[in-house]
């Protein structure tokens, strides 16, 4: 019985390989659309390979946006360290 | 300007709080499915880039011509949100076209042609960043070169018929879709409204703390 | 106006005559061209065939790096002595000055390209004979699109940090339209059968891209070389 499994499920991944082979491959080129036309059921196969694709481009334009504000918070720590360092330059020369 | 920012940076986050909830409502496309959701932010992304490339560019050309230094910080500021756009549109991108059409990256006239805008503006901050003196006149030549290019990019499109959707596809977009794109796309604009202040207040500062060296230096 | 041109004409003769002195310049482009030609050919031949339409993109790229060479070394020349500051000085059109180097660099480009396009023919069997006005058009109107933004990119940078790195950072993203069009329609013109009307689409294309840059450059030039 286990014989007969291990088999099948064999046989099985065998079949299935070419196909999932076959749609790793880029698709041949279809005509630019004119427009969306919107679709109010989502067939159900189409939903969960896509859903990674949708996130990640979300949290990489919020990503972006953290980056660039701490990007321009350094670039200000920065500033103000300059700031700091002429005051007291401008100190030491009324001392002197 | 420090209120008005606080305000708009309210704003934005507003906004950008809102969007998933509008963009999850929209009705999925037809033929692409879920992944067609990206739309909603790689499209504006894109539309800002090239605003504000067109924006960098008209900076530069008065800052080149009149010597103002605040059409320089404005090209500055703007040329960072041309990078900061740019990438957004790059990364979104290829995460649809790998769903929609199987492929990551296609050499498409308008994919080619917003990578290279993107490299034009890394080099103008290249030379912004290690050019030395001089540079901010050197690097408003460089935009003025690169709001050349703009055009092209924009016209090449329709002369090569690609995979990328049309133009065409952004007016006849249903409501219930162009709702939440246009939403999407004032949350941009509102973030780089207040990114944009943000960053010439800084160059501003820059510049006077520069100033202050010298005279202090000289005195 | 024909002071104007008076005065390009003397600097390009000048470039001329300091060039013919020690023929530097010449030799090391055409020398450094050609030793491009054969990296790429060992890079991208395999077992004695070319891979596709590769001749056309080898010629460009050997252009293309051979000028970014040309135009660092004429300029580094005008720094070292100093004689870039003197020609400002001189009482004289400055869109003038470089409309004189861009004459320079171009003709040190095109005759690099004398050379490098026969080289081209007898390593790829290349088709140079079929169709040589449509790719000595293509040949000219692409090196004067990229030499006009590089003789303005070069220029500007004589007095910038770090110059060396900075040329071809600047010029390579700006000229890519101008390559992509010389490349494909110099590679229409090698195909097994020539496509004489898609080339001339590509020549119409550069020469909008020239007309462009070349106009942008001469208003471009004196604000940025003003100190």
């Amino acid at each position: 019985m286990r014989i007969i499994r291990t088999v099948t499920l064999a046989l099985s991944l065998c079949l299935a390989l070419p196909a999932l082979v076959g749609a790793s491959q880029p698709s041949p080129p279809q005509p630019a659309q004119e427009e969306f036309v919107p679709l109010d059921q989502l067939p159900p196969e189409a939903e969960l390979p896509a859903a990674p694709m949708v996130i990640a481009a979300y949290v990489f334009v919020w990503a972006a946006f953290v980056v660039y504000i701490f990007s321009i918070a350094k670039r200000l720590k920065r500033l103000e360290a300059d700031l700091r360092t002429l005051e007291q330059g401008r100190r030491g020369e009324i001392l002197r | 300007m420090r209120k008005y920012t606080h305000i708009l940076l309210g704003a934005a986050l507003l906004v950008f709080a809102l969007a998933p909830v509008l963009i999850h409502r929209a009705p999925y496309e037809s033929t692409m499915g879920l992944v067609q959701k990206i739309f909603y932010f790689h499209l504006p992304g894109a539309l800002m880039m090239l605003f504000i490339a067109l924006f960098a560019g008209v900076m530069s050309g008065i800052f080149l011509f009149t010597k103002k230094p605040w059409a320089d910080h404005y090209a500055l500021a703007a040329a960072e949100q041309v990078v900061l756009f740019g990438a957004m549109t790059l990364v979104t991108g290829p995460l649809w076209a790998r769903k929609a059409w199987g492929v990551w990256w296609e050499w498409d006239a308008r994919l080619t042609s917003s990578l290279l805008l993107w490299m034009i503006f890394i080099a103008y901050l290249l030379l912004r960043r290690f050019g030395g003196p001089g540079s901010d006149k050197l690097g408003a030549g460089m935009a003025l070169f690169a709001l050349a290019n703009v055009p092209f990019i924009y016209v090449s499109v329709n002369y090569w018929r690609t995979l990328h959707p049309k133009t065409t596809v952004v007016p006849n977009l249903v409501p219930p879709m162009a709702g939440p794109m246009w939403w999407a796309f004032a949350g941009f604009v509102l973030m780089s409204l207040v990114l944009f202040a943000l960053r010439v207040q800084q160059e501003e500062q820059r510049a006077r703390v520069e100033a202050l060296y010298l005279a202090a230096n000289e005195g | 106006m024909t002071a104007f041109f008076r005065v390009a004409w003397l600097i390009f003769r000048k470039d001329l005559a300091v060039e013919a002195r020690s023929w530097e310049l010449v030799s090391t482009t055409v020398f450094f061209s050609v030793a491009c030609l054969l990296v790429f050919s060992f890079a991208l031949i395999n077992e004695g065939q070319a891979v596709g339409d590769v001749a056309a993109g080898i010629l460009w790229v050997a252009i293309a790096f051979s000028g970014t060479l040309a135009l660092g070394r004429t300029f580094e020349r005008e720094r070292q002595t100093d004689t870039l500051r003197a020609l400002m000085l001189a009482p004289a059109d400055r869109p003038a000055l470089y409309v004189g180097k861009l004459l320079g660099i171009l003709f040190l480009m095109l005759l690099t390209e004398v050379i490098l396009v026969p080289l081209v023919a007898l390593f790829f069997q290349a088709p140079i004979v079929d169709w040589p006005l449509h790719l000595a058009a293509l040949l000219l109107a692409g090196t004067l699109g990229y030499a006009a933004v590089g003789t303005l990119f070069a220029a500007m940078l004589v007095r910038a940090r770090s110059r060396d790195v900075m040329l071809p950072i600047l010029l390579y993203p700006i000229t890519v339209p101008v390559i992509i069009a010389g490349v494909r329609g110099t590679a229409a013109l090698f195909q097994e059968t020539p496509d004489a009307a898609l080339a001339q689409f590509w020549l119409a294309l550069l020469v909008f891209f020239d007309v462009v840059f070349v106009t942008l450059a001469l208003w471009t030039f004196e604000p940025v070389m003003t100190e």
